[in-house]
């Protein structure tokens, strides 16, 4: 033991009295504002004791975490979701969040994937497509099982056009279907004629002019360009105003000098000018790109995905592999528009978490005042929202900075242990999905993700701890 | 001149943040010139024209580039590591408005006080081996004053301890002292040149207490919580605390307190007080020395005894035996008043109570519900029958209520039952202040000893109150003004514990007509 002098520094944990004391004659104290982990659960608090500072698990988190930092994510351009999705069967139709089958999902996306089924041409109608998905007719996988993302319901179908990211870093690519807008979508379970017409237009018009743009303007880095949209008021989850705008300003001159009618270009650049939320898709798949390069590192508890099925939220650690744990997902209570509440509300859904996952959306909500209202809360709520995620994240990103924050970088690498030993619940922006299938957005907030996912992820990796 | 850059892949920052690093670049000394810019064509040109960049370099619009002309190459290297150094992520300085939380976990906690040292531990039980735990793998020492720790848990936690050169003090661990700072329940004593090692909380209070009254200081009083000279646990944090203080320079006496240990235990502890190279005072209160002990090592049987031998060894003088309580006129007892009735907070109290009584009402009996020595164990703790001593701190009495150390309540109630009874010669009670004990304890006993007196005295008795009071006057509840209060209410008040028993012996002697010493 070494004996202190007279400047022991205490950390007092249970009865407040003692750090008065401490106090009152001249020691230095902090006092822990305590709470039983886990809920309580001291066996799972134990099996958390053991993980807290081990060497082994210190240096698998630092691992994932350069990787994570390493990665560079290059937007290399379009395809085609069967071409490029490796392992993507003919008629697979990926969803968003963990695994789910189609008689638990809910209505948003069910209404997502007869859309898909239907604009795949596997069904004539939508009764016959549901009664195809009911009959196991069609296989539906989780995006995150073939490298990719996408926000809400998440369908992916075969023929769908699908972004293109590529980390050299690791050679990995990831992938994430196109933004259709706001109002009646895909994503959030719509499948009429409208939505079928603009995806079907998505498929041949739109995906031409961008893959002829790309013949031009090269890969785009990813990066800097969040790194630059921070700096203009986005968190790149609920607010792509800047990154839209940076990416239409790459992509118009190559747009207008691309072998393609001068209607069909004026009809993808109004389209992705007329959609703040182009970007998204690119941000989580940039993202999901630069979390795939910290998987699987043995006994690492960093997060490397949180996504949401719309019936639960499921995520996943570096040290599990592919393992999912998940948990009830959370009703969001946010502001709504006029006329719904959260009655109408869908569970949480969509891979959109990826973002706060890589330390953007709601980590980096210090960079987005703007949003702050339309989540509901103050710009103060804002830089401290993003400085409580610093408490259980592994570290900084020095890539991606906050001016509001006197440019520290974002609260990245999210540690399962310092959640379950905090308490404190990753915040997750996202929009609100009407319950039924095909209404769309009726609402945003804030949201958290679910302690139990995390205590799982906790058991699990002190389960394979060596004795 | 010599001119260098360098790139960093896939970097961004904002112009403004690259000029600020440019110009602070360029008052290096030995810094001609220096650029910090992302490379875009246009940048690349004007290095170019400035002469920071000569051949082709492989850069692109989203790589940030530094270049720099300097004096020296060891000038150019330097001003290239400040250049990484200042865009590496920095901690928030200026907080903007933002709020932060107060820290949830000791790892978070640790953030805001890296050079934390030691995890004060006081939660629930069920929780409490996890978070000593958790502090000893953050590489703090460890107070655990929680108890109900399992035994398995306590051994795994202090050999991890051992093993990383860290402490646990307990569980169980009631006070402790650490260079001034009080840890627990502890009371305001003065620094000085002499260690304590407790297994007993208000048994490290008690000797510090004492040692200050001697006018002597404490330099560090380690507590080792109430099992560990188990057999189980083997001393582990006595031995690594005895080491300690073997070690510090500003000790040099060291005190021991402990029940009897196992024996193989207290040979391994008294086996390392040979070699502590300074005087070692063993107060294992009733245990009967059987092998050597070595110059240096002496052992004291009680705890005033142990305090005043540190004392005289601090001082160098010969040590003296506290001398025997004088009372100049005892007040006269009705024929049935026999009894002594104990009645005390502190668990070490009544111990060392116990053992003192034993042969000093030989052959009669003794009861108690803590028993040691000769009591013998009370069939009904709430009743009390011939001589009984009662620890109010037993979990029978504590369970669900707050400690007596806290809320005196308890034991009021029963002071005025024990007063009651017309056998009862005289009611013993300790009195004990400090940090975390009750704010102004004689305000609530006082009035309870003088209405339990005047009751007595209505029904033609004298009943008599012994007590001592277990403080300093630079504790928050001042010990001057807590025993004038105690006085003022008829309360015999004696130095310490060991005096307060002997003079109710002499009472309970007295009223069985015998004459011997105490």
């Amino acid at each position: 033991m070494r004996l202190p002098g007279s400047d022991l520094r205490v950390l007092n944990l249970g009865i407040a009295g003692f750090a008065d004391a401490i106090a009152s004659s001249g020691g230095r104290v902090t006092q822990v504002d305590w709470q039983p982990p886990a809920r309580g659960d001291a066996k799972l608090g134990r099996a958390l004791a053991r993980l807290v500072n081990h060497p082994e698990v210190e240096e698998a988190n630092r691992r994932a975490f350069a990787a994570y930092l390493a990665a560079s994510p290059v937007l290399e351009g379009i395809g085609t979701a069967r071409r490029e999705i490796p392992g993507m069967g003919r008629r697979t139709i990926l969803h968003a969040g963990p695994p789910i089958e189609w008689s638990r999902m809910c209505g948003p996306m069910r209404g997502a994937l007869v859309g898909a089924i239907l604009h795949e041409g596997w069904a004539g109608d939508a009764a016959e497509a549901e009664a195809l998905a009911a009959r196991g007719k069609v296989r539906f996988e989780p995006c995150h099982a073939r490298g990719a993302v996408g926000p809400m319901a998440g369908a992916i179908s075969p023929s769908m056009p699908v972004w293109i990211v590529r980390d050299p870093a690791t050679g990995r690519r990831s992938f994430s279907n196109l933004n259709e807008g706001l109002g009646k979508v895909l994503r959030f379970g719509a499948n009429g004629p409208e939505v079928l017409e603009r995806l079907a237009w998505m498929r041949e018009g739109l995906r031409r002019v961008l893959a002829k743009a790309f013949e031009s303007s090269g890969p785009i880095e990813l990066k800097p360009l969040m790194a630059q949209a921070l700096h203009m008021g986005d968190e790149v989850h609920n607010r792509n105003a800047a990154a839209t705008s940076l990416l239409l300003r790459r992509l118009t001159p190559a747009i207008l000098a691309a072998k393609v009618s001068r209607a069909e270009a004026a009809r993808a650049l109004a389209f992705i000018g007329g959609n703040d939320h182009f970007f998204l898709n690119v941000s989580m798949a940039a993202c999901k790109s630069m979390l795939d390069a910290a998987r699987g590192v043995p006994m690492s508890s960093l997060v490397t995905a949180m996504a949401r099925n719309g019936v639960e939220f499921g995520i996943q650690v570096s040290g599990c592999g592919e393992l999912w744990f998940t948990a009830p997902s959370p009703v969001v209570d946010g502001l709504f528009f006029p006329g719904y509440s959260a009655a109408d509300a869908a569970p949480d859904l969509g891979d959109s978490a990826i973002t706060e996952s890589a330390g953007l959306g709601g980590f980096a909500m210090a960079a987005a005042p703007a949003i702050v209202s339309f989540v509901g809360g103050s710009a103060a709520d804002a830089l401290a929202n993003t400085r409580r995620m610093g408490h259980i994240a592994q570290g900084r990103n020095p890539a991606l900075t906050l001016p509001a924050l006197d440019f520290a970088g974002t609260p990245a690498g999210i540690d399962a242990r310092k959640v379950v030993d905090t308490g404190i619940l990753p915040i997750v922006n996202t929009g609100i999905a009407h319950r039924a299938a095909g209404i769309g957005q009726i609402g945003a907030g804030i949201t958290a993700a679910p302690l139990d996912c995390f205590i799982q992820a906790v058991a699990a990796l002190a389960e394979a701890l060596p004795a | 001149m010599v001119s260098a850059t360098k790139i960093v892949p896939n970097f961004y920052r904002d112009s403004v943040s690259l000029m600020q690093i440019s110009a602070r670049l360029g008052t290096l000394p030995g810094i001609a010139r220096a650029s910090a810019v992302m490379a875009s064509e246009a940048n690349l040109a004007l290095l170019r024209e400035a002469g920071l960049l000569a051949g082709p370099i492989a850069a692109g619009p989203n790589d940030l580039l530094i270049a720099l002309l300097g004096e020296r190459k060891e000038v150019v290297e330097a001003a290239l590591g400040e250049a990484e150094a200042a865009l590496s992520p920095r901690v928030p300085v200026s907080d903007a408005g933002a709020r932060d939380i107060a820290p949830r976990s000791l790892e978070m906690a640790l953030e805001g006080a890296p050079d934390a040292g030691l995890a004060l531990v006081s939660t629930p039980g069920d929780y409490a081996a996890a978070e000593a735990m958790k502090a000893l793998r953050l590489g703090l020492d460890v107070m655990l004053f929680s108890d109900n720790v399992a035994l398995a848990d306590e051994v795994e936690l202090k050999r991890f301890a051992h093993a990383n050169g860290r402490i646990v003090m307990g569980p169980d661990c009631g006070t402790a002292i650490l260079g001034g700072i009080p840890l627990g329940f502890a009371n305001a004593v003065r620094r000085g040149r002499i260690g304590a090692i407790g297994a007993s909380g208000t048994g490290l209070q008690q000797v510090t207490c004492l040692i200050d009254a001697a006018g002597e200081g404490v330099s560090h009083a380690i507590g080792t919580g109430s099992h560990d000279l188990n057999a189980e646990v083997g001393a582990i944090t006595m031995l690594d605390a005895l080491g300690a203080l073997a070690r510090d320079r500003a000790t040099r006496v060291i005190v021991l307190i402990s029940k009897p240990p196992a024996p193989e235990v207290a040979a391994r502890v008294l086996a390392r007080a040979r070699k502590a190279g300074k005087p070692v005072v063993a107060a294992f209160l009733g245990w009967e020395p059987e092998e050597r002990l070595g110059a240096n090592v002496r052992i004291a049987r009680t705890l005033e005894d142990a305090a005043l031998a540190a004392v005289a060894l601090a001082q160098g003088k010969r040590s003296r035996p506290a001398s025997a309580p004088r009372l100049a006129r005892l007040p006269r007892l009705t024929a049935r008043q026999r009894y002594l009735r104990a009645l005390y907070s502190g668990g070490t109290f009544s111990y060392e109570a116990a053992l003192l009584l034993g042969p000093a009402l030989d052959p009669a009996p003794i009861f108690s519900n803590a028993p040691a020595g000769r009591a013998r164990p009370l069939a009904d703790p709430w009743r009390s029958e011939a001589h009984s001593l009662v620890d109010l701190g037993d979990d029978r009495f504590t369970r669900g209520r707050p400690h007596p150390m806290i809320d005196q309540r308890l034991r009021n109630e029963r002071i005025l039952r024990e007063a009651a009874d017309p056998e009862v010669a005289a009611i013993l009670l300790d009195v004990v202040l400090g940090h975390g004990a009750h704010p102004d304890p004689a305000a609530e006993i006082a009035p309870v000893v003088a209405a339990a007196r005047a009751r007595a005295r209505r029904a033609r008795r004298n009943l008599v109150f012994v007590g001592f009071v277990c403080g300093t006057d630079a504790d928050p509840q001042n010990r001057g003004r807590q025993a004038a209060r105690l006085r003022e209410a008829g309360m015999i008040l004696a130095a310490s514990n060991a005096q307060a028993v002997r003079i109710a012996a002499r009472i309970a002697q007295r009223a069985a007509g015998r004459r011997r010493a105490a």
